[in-house]
């Protein structure tokens, strides 16, 4: 029964992460970027829901529909005022257009982590739900927007799949990841395939909020913890690894489950940091990371 | 830019001049607030060593502040140690949790190792939660002893670490072993190609950074009477030093102190805005990022060409 539990709630949180990190992972491999305003884009997507749905009576769908374009929007923002200056900067060596990048995108996002702390204050939201109701799932009463988030999160990723393996837009994709030079000599334009990857990245990073926002509540104090949780993800799976994000974020939330349901909820990070750093040690490259 | 023995000499003279603040008839309230300002800028002094030169990002100096306050707060609130034992004690526990990071972690390239870093930190302040009983934990625990009760003679204590720490630091940047760490920070294997140990000089330059962070972590507890996560340990308190050495200008040293003296006055001047202040002292950052990326000092210490 409560193994049941645990698998049922620790499937759909790791949908959740799952959608979240892949975004994340897809702009590393694609520009080299670990975009560090990541939770606050998310917090801004859950946030932009919970007042669309409630106080303009827009409904979960309209929400959430408007939760994720905002999340579109901030994330290329991001793109456009912070990470594209630094790297066509001259006065930054290239060598440390890393640094710079992880510097930048931690300060922008502290700044949109404050205007939503200063406009909507830092307690908790929760999103409307976009489902109501309780199904009875072998005898464990499941909330059906759970099962809900489960689903959006694994159609989202269908698509991404879809996208990136079907269309010509996604496999230019995949070929900045592995050599952008080449892929610039075949007369593609760098920047709209960035700008691509980027809406892309926005509207993931805005799902994985929203649902969030509907499954456990929100609050702008958040956005530290899931930088670091997505962080964590995608380098346990492999930076640039899309399958690897998608097992990582399986294992951590699954983990964090077990810690929380069987020893004590206050400690459900801990074991998932332990884990990190023996891989990190172990094997850098991560679980199906390439070198 | 300005030679090694000028800026040296400038920066002691900037020092005696600050020595003599409690004597112009500054007040209690904003001894306080220098007192913490130079306590901050050690730590970012010390994580511009490991970032400008060393090129490491180190997303956890809080780790090393955390331990060498948390070390020197517990062996004076059980074992009763006087202050003069348990500072050192604190500084060289943070070398030692320094080493066991860096030794595996150093192995590891440019985002791993930020990320055992940041790890590092959200570890320990796990294991001090979980052992509230003992630690304190987010509450914090209270320690018998203090520094002093005088503001000046805290300020003046901070002002001694602070000062001795630019001095030795930027003394040490510019010298030999500095010029290697920036070698390679910028090219490691160039550096190595060139027979410098690239590994040990990497090192080195983590375990001094942990030295002065811990150390003035250590000095901060018992100048606050507290010791806390929060004001410590937390990830916050990471950014801020962050912050201000990359304000203040990276490789220079003593931009980390300019940067977190500006970092604090600038939040006091802000205070009227309330909440807002963060979000303006984070964008001021970025902007200087953006279109200053040699920093507040940038200008004046930075060697041409590097």
């Amino acid at each position: 029964m409560k193994a049941l539990q645990i698998l049922i709630d620790g499937f759909a949180i790791s949908s959740l992460y799952a959608t979240g990190a892949i975004g994340f992972t897809l702009i590393f491999g694609v520009s080299g970027v670990l975009n560090l305003s990541h939770g606050s884009i998310m917090v801004t997507a859950a946030v932009v829901a919970w007042l669309v749905a409630g106080s303009f009576g827009a409904g979960p769908y309209g929400g959430a529909l408007i939760g994720v374009g905002a999340s579109v929007i901030v994330s290329l923002v991001t793109y456009g005022i912070v990470v594209r200056p630094i790297q066509k900067s001259r006065a930054i060596a290239r060598e440390e257009k890393e640094i710079f990048v992880l510097t930048g995108t931690l300060l922008w996002g502290i700044m949109v982590q404050e205007v939503i702390a200063y406009v909507f204050t830092n307690n908790p939201k929760t999103v409307l739900p976009l489902i109501g109701g309780v199904v009875n799932i072998l005898g464990v009463r499941t909330p059906r927007t759970e099962i809900a988030i489960a689903a959006i999160a694994w159609l989202a990723m269908g698509l991404l799949w879809l996208l990136v393996n079907r269309t010509r837009g996604g496999k230019a994709l995949m070929a900045a990841a592995i050599n952008p030079r080449g892929l610039t000599l075949c007369g593609f334009e760098l920047g709209s395939i960035h700008l691509l990857v980027w809406t892309i990245y926005g509207v993931l990073a805005g799902i994985a909020g929203v649902l969030l926002g509907s499954f456990l509540g929100v609050s702008s104090d958040n956005a530290g913890q899931l930088t670091a949780s997505a962080f964590s993800i995608v380098v346990l799976g492999g930076l640039g690894s899309v399958t690897g994000s998608l097992v990582a974020a399986y294992v951590v939330g699954y983990l964090e489950s077990l810690t929380a349901y069987l020893v004590n909820p206050s400690i459900r990070t801990v074991p998932v940091l332990l884990l990190l750093v023996i891989v990190v040690y172990l094997r850098p490259q991560g679980l199906l990371g390439r070198r | 830019m300005m030679s090694t023995p000028k800026t040296l000499l400038g920066t002691a003279a900037v020092i005696a001049l600050m020595a003599l603040l409690p004597f112009a008839g500054v007040g209690g309230y904003v001894l306080g607030l220098m007192t913490s300002a130079l306590y901050f800028g050690v730590f970012a002094m010390g994580w511009d060593l490991l970032f400008g030169f060393a090129g490491e990002v180190n997303f956890g100096p809080s780790f090393l502040i955390g331990v060498g306050a948390y070390t020197a707060g517990l062996l004076n609130h059980y074992a009763h140690w006087p202050i003069i034992a348990c500072v050192p004690v604190g500084a060289l526990a943070a070398v030692v949790a320094g080493l066991l990071l860096a030794v595996p972690a150093l192995r590891l390239s440019g985002p791993y190792f930020g990320l055992v870093t940041l790890v590092a930190v959200l570890l320990l302040q796990n294991v001090i939660v979980i052992f509230a009983g003992f630690t304190g934990g987010e509450i914090g625990l209270d320690l018998p002893d203090v520094l002093a009760i005088s503001s000046r003679v805290n300020y003046w204590y901070a002002l001694g670490v602070a000062g001795i720490v630019a001095l030795g630091l930027f003394a040490l940047s510019r010298s030999a072993v500095g010029l290697i760490l920036q070698a390679s920070g910028q090219d490691a294997i160039e550096a190595a190609a060139l027979g410098f140990n690239v590994v040990r000089h990497k090192l080195a330059a983590f375990c001094i950074s942990a030295l002065v962070s811990g150390l003035a972590g250590a000095m901060l507890v018992f100048y606050l009477g507290t010791v806390s996560t929060d004001s410590v340990v937390d990830i916050s308190i990471g950014v801020q030093v962050i912050i201000a050495a990359v304000l203040g200008g990276r490789r220079t040293i003593l931009g980390g102190a300019v940067g977190a003296i500006f970092l604090i006055v600038a939040g006091e001047l802000l205070r009227p805005v309330g909440q807002l202040s963060t979000f303006i002292v984070s964008a001021f950052a970025l902007l200087v990022i953006l279109f200053f990326p040699g920093g507040l000092l940038g200008r004046f210490i930075v060697r041409e060409g590097a």
